[in-house]
């Protein structure tokens, strides 16, 4: 009997350490699977002809009738599916659509729209996506469409799992209105057909706390305001004067990033998969640790309650680095006193509504984007089709975007009739913050900026130089170091010269 | 005449089937997996989609590279035995209040003489944080610790990411909320289980509470206490989700480039969609130290009862 004891506390103490190894395996074994099963498809002699492949034809095993009747969606936020709830119907040549109480489409030409919404942030959203879309062709519940970011586009437009925007049926003309530079994101540097579209264009500006610019800089015009950041020389200047006061110049080390990751002369990883950190990162870097040091900033992180809450208009921080979409989607609802959940209108009043202003900065940015793409091998691409023509071709649905939302649309005839008909935006206190984005939307290229392991480099370097930001590192090569080891963790197969 | 007994014995090897045929399908198989793939090369480009549809397909292959990956494990600047440390350290700054919390209550709940109210409601009250799921209170310590936070209030910086120390011992904390009810339960059902007439031999010869503790009570809980031991050193080396999500997978406070709060399966948990043939390796290497570990307690308490039992025949 004890010895039977024994036995069954060893078998069951195995067990449980066993256990712990099984999550690792399970992985290893589908993914192992899935690159063979993509390894059959393209061997099947498709892969080697010069000629132009229709990406709309269907290649996989055939779909289930559920799927045929459903739009089935990733995404990573609610942002998109807002838009299209709200303005899909605009169109003119939207399809019929049903909606459900809360004003959600359940249903676009009697075909069911399914969201999977998966969080964006430490590559999750790539790492499922992959997934599904890598197991596609053997899948009979296609994925139809999918959303994704500036940062790892090149994957997806590269990797052959998005279709070709003229497959859907979208012709050069009813793109002419698009920013060139957000067609150039998403654009297969192979074949350099057009992958996926998008409704917004998001140029970056500094927004800024209307009352602390009255209390230090004496106006709150944007010509003052302008001339008071103008470039970062003048910017630290600012930010003395705002210590003085008690008031942060940036809420935290985040804010500034995007103004210098925009700017570098080449992407974080070069052709031969080599990570280089750019001299203008290092400067955000440098520039940071002095801001940190100084007190010019409230040490938070992007996201953070406190930075949220740096955005009240007694929040003690004085602007905020911001792309279009971070009006209505950011700025607006945190510095609301009563939010509109609550019952609070989106009116002069209520909290900040109408205290802050916009200006260029010390330096044109972009910041984020999302952009559409259809999948390979939908089962709905005509319903695919529409979405993409009605979001973002359609030049009065642009508008209405604009209009309802302050959001920036990618269509600059829309904004030029919204320009020409005296357009203002009460958020901003009247100002025509249009203009200003118009000029900085025109100085966007991307050319040789971008890789597909942006959002990963991004991320992690944050990460790591948080850390330094905060004492905790004390040198720069340490925290590079930190850097490099969370990195390789993420992509093994990248090489440093650091 | 008398009717032959009938063996119902096969009944329960037929009941035990449905265990043995998915145990072997989902943990022994990909454990023997992960054996041989930790002595792969296999790294995939989450950069790439690997070919696609139209065009020449990258397949990645495993490939045989011996000890390589375990070698690279080893020599990576201590990183891996930072991450162990960092491990064992949170577990142990959970793990000791764990047990002294515990005991103490166990021993308040099963002591007949306090005659304790509303018994019922307090265990079930001390149970209650281990059915909270770990994301939602590792969310409610990263807000309490972030600027803003009553935590942040309290000591005036944030404890999470300033300082190494007072981020581990959030860590802990929250490991011993977790996990003290559930140790609570156990050490009071080994409790239970000592004979009552044995309390009540030594109180008639005047043994102190004290004396009924460390001579009755903890010799004779010492097998439960060595099995919470055990299990509790096995999850502490598996610790993941509470660093995980409360560092946002960074394990940061990073001290002079190394990460305070990364533990082995963070490691094992970020490098599984990358570098597989790696994170196999260090899925074998947690293998061998916890059995390591768990052989020899339970040798070294073995030892104990037989010479115990010994005593006891001699005597």
């Amino acid at each position: 009997m004890a010895n039977l004891k024994k036995v069954l506390a060893g078998t069951l103490g195995l067990c449980m350490a066993a256990s712990m190894l099984t999550a690792c395996g399970d992985s290893d074994s589908s993914s192992s699977s899935d690159s063979k099963a993509a390894a059959k498809k393209g061997g099947s002699g498709i892969s080697e002809s010069k000629d132009r492949v229709n990406t709309a034809e269907l290649h996989g095993k055939d779909s289930s009738e559920e799927s045929k009747n459903t739009v089935k969606i990733y995404c990573w936020n609610t942002e998109f599916k807002s838009r299209l709830d709200t303005y899909y119907e605009k169109g003119a040549d939207a399809l019929p659509v049903e909606k459900d109480a809360d004003g959600s489409i359940t249903s676009i030409d009697g075909k069911k729209i399914e969201w999977v919404q998966i969080e964006n942030e430490g590559n999750a959203y790539q790492t499922k996506l992959d997934e599904a879309l890598k197991g596609q062709g053997d899948s009979d519940d296609k994925v139809d469409m999918f959303l994704m970011e500036a940062d790892y586009a090149l994957k997806y437009a590269n990797g052959d799992v998005a279709l070709s925007v003229q497959d859907l049926g979208l012709t050069a003309d009813d793109m002419s209105e698009m920013y060139q530079y957000t067609k150039d994101v998403a654009t297969d540097t192979a074949t350099g057909e057009l992958k996926g579209v998008s409704w917004q264009a998001t140029p970056g500006l500094f927004m800024y706390n209307r009352n602390y610019a009255k209390e230090v800089l004496g106006s709150d015009d944007p010509a003052t305001v302008q001339e008071a950041v103008k470039d970062w020389d003048a910017f630290t200047d600012t930010a003395a004067k705002m210590k003085e006061k008690g008031i942060f110049m940036v809420s935290g080390f985040d804010d500034t990033y995007r103004c210098f990751s925009n700017n570098v002369s080449a992407p974080w990883v070069d052709a031969d998969g080599k990570v280089t950190v750019d001299p203008q990162i290092k400067a955000w870097v440098d520039q940071t640790k002095e801001y940190t040091d100084a007190g010019y900033n409230n040490k938070t992180s992007l996201w953070d309650e406190a930075w949220a809450a740096g955005q009240k208009i007694d929040g003690k921080v004085f602007g905020y680095f911001y792309s279009t979409w971070g009006i209505p989607f950011c700025l607006l609802p945190n510095t609301l006193e009563t939010s509109v959940e609550d019952g609070g209108k989106e009116e002069v009043g209520n909290g900040g509504y109408g205290l802050w202003g916009a200006v260029e900065g010390p330096q044109a940015y972009y910041w984020g984007g999302t952009w559409i793409c259809g999948a390979i091998d939908s089962d709905n691409q005509d319903i695919v089709a529409s979405i993409m023509k009605v979001m973002t071709c359609d030049k009065d649905v642009a508008k209405a975007i604009t209009e309802g939302e302050q959001d920036y649309t990618n269509n600059k005839a829309a904004i030029k009739e919204l320009i020409d008909g005296g357009y203002t935006n009460p958020f901003l206190g009247g100002q025509n913050h249009l203009e200003l984005l118009t000029a900085a939307a025109d100085k966007i290229s991307l050319d040789n900026k971008i890789s597909a392991y942006d959002q990963g480099c991004n991320e992690k370097f944050q990460g790591a130089m948080k850390d330094y930001f905060l004492g905790n590192t004390s040198t720069y090569e340490d925290a590079l170091q930190a850097f490099k080891t969370a990195l390789t963790e993420l992509y093994p197969t990248l090489t440093y010269d650091f | 005449m008398k009717r032959k007994s009938v063996s119902y014995a096969k009944w329960g090897y037929i009941f035990l089937i449905p265990f043995f045929v998915v145990y072997c399908v989902f943990a022994l198989w990909p454990l023997i997996q992960t054996f041989y793939y930790s002595f792969m090369d296999y790294q995939m480009d989450k950069g790439s989609m690997q070919g696609g549809w139209t065009r020449q397909v990258v397949e990645v292959k495993p490939e045989w590279c011996g000890f390589d990956n375990y070698s690279n494990i080893f020599s990576s600047s201590g990183d891996f035995f930072q991450t162990i440390w960092n491990t064992v350290i949170m577990w142990l700054i959970g793990f000791i209040p764990q047990i002294l919390v515990s005991l103490l209550l166990a021993v308040w709940f099963t002591d007949l003489n306090l005659k304790l109210k509303a018994q019922g409601f307090f265990k079930t009250v001390i149970y209650l944080p281990n059915v909270i799921m770990a994301s939602a209170i590792a969310f409610l310590f990263y807000n309490l610790c972030s600027k803003g936070g009553a935590l942040y209030d309290i000591f005036g910086f944030d404890m999470l990411a300033e300082n190494a120390w007072s981020a581990r011992a959030v860590v802990g904390f929250i490991n011993f909320v977790l996990w003290y009810g559930n140790t609570t339960i156990l050490l009071m059902a080994a409790i239970m289980g000592v004979d009552p007439s044995l309390y009540e031999a030594a109180q008639i010869d005047g043994a102190t509470s004290t004396d009924i503790f460390w001579k009755i009570t903890m010799p004779l809980i010492r097998p439960i206490l060595s099995f919470v031991l055990i299990t509790s050193l096995i999850g502490g080396l598996q610790m993941y989700d509470v660093p995980s999500l409360i560092t946002n997978d960074n394990g940061n406070p990073i001290v002079e480039g190394k990460p305070m709060l990364k533990t082995i399966v963070m490691i094992i948990q970020t490098n599984k969609d990358g570098d597989i043939g790696k994170a196999a390796a260090l899925s074998i290497l947690i293998f061998i130290f916890t059995a390591v570990v768990g052989l020899t307690m339970m040798l070294t308490s073995e030892d104990n009862d037989k010479k115990k039992k010994k005593k006891k025949a001699r005597g």
